[in-house]
């Protein structure tokens, strides 16, 4: 009897890979014996600990979340959609799952009996390979993404967020070929190769045998002390003997065996004796930086990094790191924090790079964010706004001076280019001939928008007024800051100009109190969440801090909670604003995050009743805000 | 002469079929059949049945190799319509007679539960045609999705949805093609989602 509800899954399955490399009719023989599963959103299919079941699953409609448990919370690694496959360990393994597979919406799943596919496995070199892979990488498909052709071990170091029980007992990645000194050397020298070298440690080798290391502690407790003269033989100040371990030690047993000798350095050798021939050192630092994404060890990496594609990795994980933190509700304000002193660390190190292939500096300069990274808050790959200001210096060098910056600069947004954000639409960045100059000439640019603000010029220029600095020379920031801010007191031209541009956005809601949809085709019926509301706190944010004075704080909902405590009159308001904001950029970034976009644009038919109902409620505090603004500095006049 | 009574005069795969309730296994998890029927019109008398369909869900699952499909060999032309003619284009040569197709299917359906989409029609119609063949009534226990979506929703009993309505309220994907078994599969979908908003065991 010919089974067409079979041929139907065959049809399905045949579109995504492995099931690529199989023939039509291997396809069907499979489906024939295949299982359908219905799961409502969260029903658990399997999960940590479960013994393994008889099969594998795909995704056929719907979408499966994959956790695991790290320090007691649930992390999210993955999420398989239609056509991906889960569940693949009792294929490889014999023991329990590692990881919970539930549902995030409600799914429907073909469960295929690993009896039935096995033949097809060891068959078909196509399919065993893509399995290997997948399971090694625990990314569904390691044929998207950048994943492909990369060893299975790297996949595993690299670019997991934090499948740690898995991890923990991958190999870990140390140092190959360390630095080592033999044992008449002098004690001093080893000191600065190892200050120059910006390493822990030297392993003392003697015919290629570890015979002892020197480490930080060393000096520190031997020759910093005065025991020790500085220019002894390392011999008599080195620790023996040196742990030594084989090559293909776990993250686990580096770990172990740390803690069980005491030490922060581990030598590799051929044969994990000390007898051997060095191959190689584990630091703390490796085994930390093996583990989870945490902060911390994003920001050391980032440190380390020396290309922009090392960067680029870190920009990711900090994806994946916000994606974690919303799922688990953790407050955007927190979010935000972590993430800016992410991305600050990247700029920094960015110009680092750029500093080091175009040359050192002529004079002193300041790198400046602006924008959303100037006030702190971007979450997403959005784009990248900054300036720069340099010393002031003579006329006949100025040309020259300014031609090594604009290339420092064009460096700098080469690497913020690779790592994916996106490029300002208006120039708005320090690689533009306009907006890297003297520090005299950014006063007098200042002062023009200050004094003159011709409507245009306070549209271009709203945003130089959130500035964050990054880089450079502190005293150069300072005294700008210094004189906006004598410029700007109680100028209430320059006031009413900002606050007409606030008030000026696309109101969120109509008449009748149902939102106001976009009508272009390409959002058609989306909301914009980006202009209609957050834009429009920010803007407020901004000219009532400039009106107060309020120097150095530029991230808006910060910028709110301050005026709260300036004005207690307006308390109230100002700190509705202050979560209105949170709200509204909490759904930024989940759609942002949920469609790969920069967010702006909602789609209200998505939203569940209770999420229209927060959206709304943050719209009444930015309605009387505005009006604020239009009693405040007298926009009647203007408007 | 009292062969009607004590049954003896039967064929043997009905006597096996009412064996099956006699034996039932307490234990064993609960079969469903999900079963379509496609028959020339909505006349219980006069309409007869073109084919069955039936997939069959054990343990939340739908077991794709618990599958079942007849189509039937129309003696009488006149009954012929444009529907049975695109049908039987594709399939006419696995039809059997309508006495075949209902042996068959009782083999098939042995005591599970029989789930399926307005299914008074349908049992009816197939008791209809047991009867031709001299024998009695289904024994199966039948429920109907309509009647499952109703309860799920308190909906009153005269609010009847077509399997598309139902499909969409449930998100399933609808069949290209309105075959017995597309439709059988499309029903166990929705019978799967329902079972467990009803918490049926």
């Amino acid at each position: 009897m010919r089974n067409p509800i079979a041929e139907r899954i065959a049809d399905f399955l045949k579109h995504y890979p492995p099931f690529t490399s199989l023939t039509y009719v291997e396809l069907v023989t499979i489906s024939e014996q295949i299982k359908v599963i219905y799961l409502e959103k969260n029903q658990v299919l399997f999960k940590i600990g479960d013994p393994t079941h008889d099969s594998f699953y795909v995704v056929a409609s719907g979408a499966i979340g994959l956790s695991v448990i790290s320090d007691a919370e649930e992390t999210l690694i993955d999420k398989c959609d239609e056509g991906d496959i889960l569940g693949l360990r009792p294929f490889f393994a014999k023991n329990n799952y590692l990881m919970t597979a539930k549902s995030r919406e409600d799914s429907i799943i073909y469960a295929i009996p690993i009896q039935v596919f096995k033949p097809y496995v060891t068959g078909n070199s196509n399919v065993l390979s893509f399995l290997l892979e997948s399971f090694a990488s625990n990314t569904r498909n390691p044929y998207d993404k950048d994943n492909r052709g990369k060893l299975i071990s790297e996949n595993v170091l690299y670019n997991e967020q934090s499948a740690t029980d898995i991890q923990y007992f991958q190999p870990i990645k140390y140092t190959k070929k360390p630095i080592t000194a033999s044992s008449n050397d002098i004690v001093k020298y080893i000191a600065q190769t190892m200050s120059s070298r910006q390493i822990g440690s030297v392993i003392i080798q003697e015919n290629q045998m570890p015979i002892g290391i020197v480490t930080d502690n060393d000096l520190r407790s031997k020759i910093a002390t005065g025991l020790y003269p500085i220019d002894v033989t390392v011999d008599k100040i080195m620790t023996v003997p040196v742990v030594t371990v084989p090559e293909d030690i776990s993250i686990a047993e580096a770990q172990m065996m740390m803690l069980k000798h005491n030490v922060g350095y581990l030598c590799v050798t051929r044969d994990g004796t000390e007898k051997g021939a060095i191959s190689g050192i584990i630091s703390e630092h490796d085994v930390v930086a093996a583990q989870a994404n945490n902060p911390g060890v994003l920001l050391k990496q980032i440190k380390r990094a020396d290309r922009s594609k090392e960067l680029k990795v870190v920009r990711d994980k900090l994806t994946d790191l916000i994606q974690n933190s919303i799922d688990k509700n953790i407050p955007i304000s927190h979010i935000t924090n972590v993430a800016s002193e992410v991305t600050i660390a990247i700029t920094k190190r960015a110009i680092e790079l750029a500093i080091e292939k175009v040359g050192t500096p002529p004079v002193k300069f300041a790198w400046f964010n602006l924008g959303s990274q100037g006030r702190k808050e971007q979450l997403l790959l959005t784009d990248v706004n900054n300036s720069l200001v340099f010393e002031d210096v003579p006329a006949e060098q100025y040309a020259e001076v300014k031609t090594y910056f604009l290339s420092l600069a064009e460096r700098v947004l080469e690497t913020f280019e690779k790592i994916g954000y996106e490029k300002s639409a208006q120039g708005l960045n320090a690689n533009n001939d306009l907006w890297c100059k003297s520090l005299t000439d950014w006063i007098k640019q200042y002062n023009t928008w200050i004094n003159t603000p011709g409507e245009k010029g306070v549209r271009a220029s709203s945003i130089f007024f959130d500035y964050d600095f990054i880089y450079g020379d502190p005293v150069l920031e300072k005294t700008l800051t210094e004189e906006i801010y004598a410029k700007t007191a109680n100028n209430q031209l320059f006031y009413a100009f900002l606050g007409t541009d606030a008030i000026k956005k696309p109101a969120p809601l109509g008449f009748f109190r149902q939102f106001l949809v976009e009508q272009d085709e390409e959002h058609k019926d989306t909301f914009d969440i980006k202009n209609r509301a957050i834009a429009p706190l920010v803007d407020a944010a901004r000219v009532f801090a400039i009106s107060k004075g309020i120097k150095n704080i530029t991230n808006t909902y910060q910028r709110f909670k301050k005026l709260a405590d300036l004005e207690p009159q307006n308390a109230d308001l100002y700190l509705e604003c202050a979560e209105a904001f949170h709200t509204l950029h909490w759904f930024r970034t989940e759609e942002g995050l949920k469609t790969d976009s920069n967010g702006s644009y909602l789609n209200i038919e998505e939203l569940t009743k209770v999420d229209k109902v927060k959206l709304k409620n943050c719209f009444q505090p930015i309605n009387e805000i505005q009006d604020l603004i239009k009693n405040r500095f007298q926009l009647t006049y203007f408007t | 002469m009292l062969d009607w009574l004590t049954g003896k005069g039967d064929p043997t795969f009905w006597k096996t079929y009412l064996e099956h309730f006699d034996k039932e296994d307490a234990n064993a998890p609960t079969r469903y059949v999900i079963f379509d029927v496609e028959r020339t019109g909505l006349n219980w008398k006069e309409d007869v049945i073109l084919s069955i369909g039936c997939i069959g869900v054990v343990n939340d699952q739908i077991e794709i190799n618990d599958f079942f499909e007849v189509f039937i060999k129309q003696e009488n032309r006149t009954q012929q319509n444009e529907a049975v003619e695109k049908l039987f284009k594709a399939d006419s040569s696995e039809a059997v007679s309508e006495s075949e197709a209902m042996m068959r299917f009782l083999e098939h359906i042995k005591n599970a539960t029989l789930i399926g989409h307005n299914t008074n029609l349908d049992i009816e119609m197939m008791n209809q045609a047991l009867k031709r063949m001299n024998l009695g009534k289904i024994k199966n226990n039948v429920l109907d999705i309509n009647v499952m979506y109703q309860r799920f929703k308190n909906l009153p009993e005269d609010q009847h949805h077509t399997l598309d309505e139902l499909c969409d309220l449930f998100k399933v994907k609808k069949s290209h093609r309105h075959t017995a078994s597309n439709d059988a599969y499309i029903t166990a979908l929705v019978f799967l989602k329902l079972k467990r908003k009803l918490k049926m065991q």
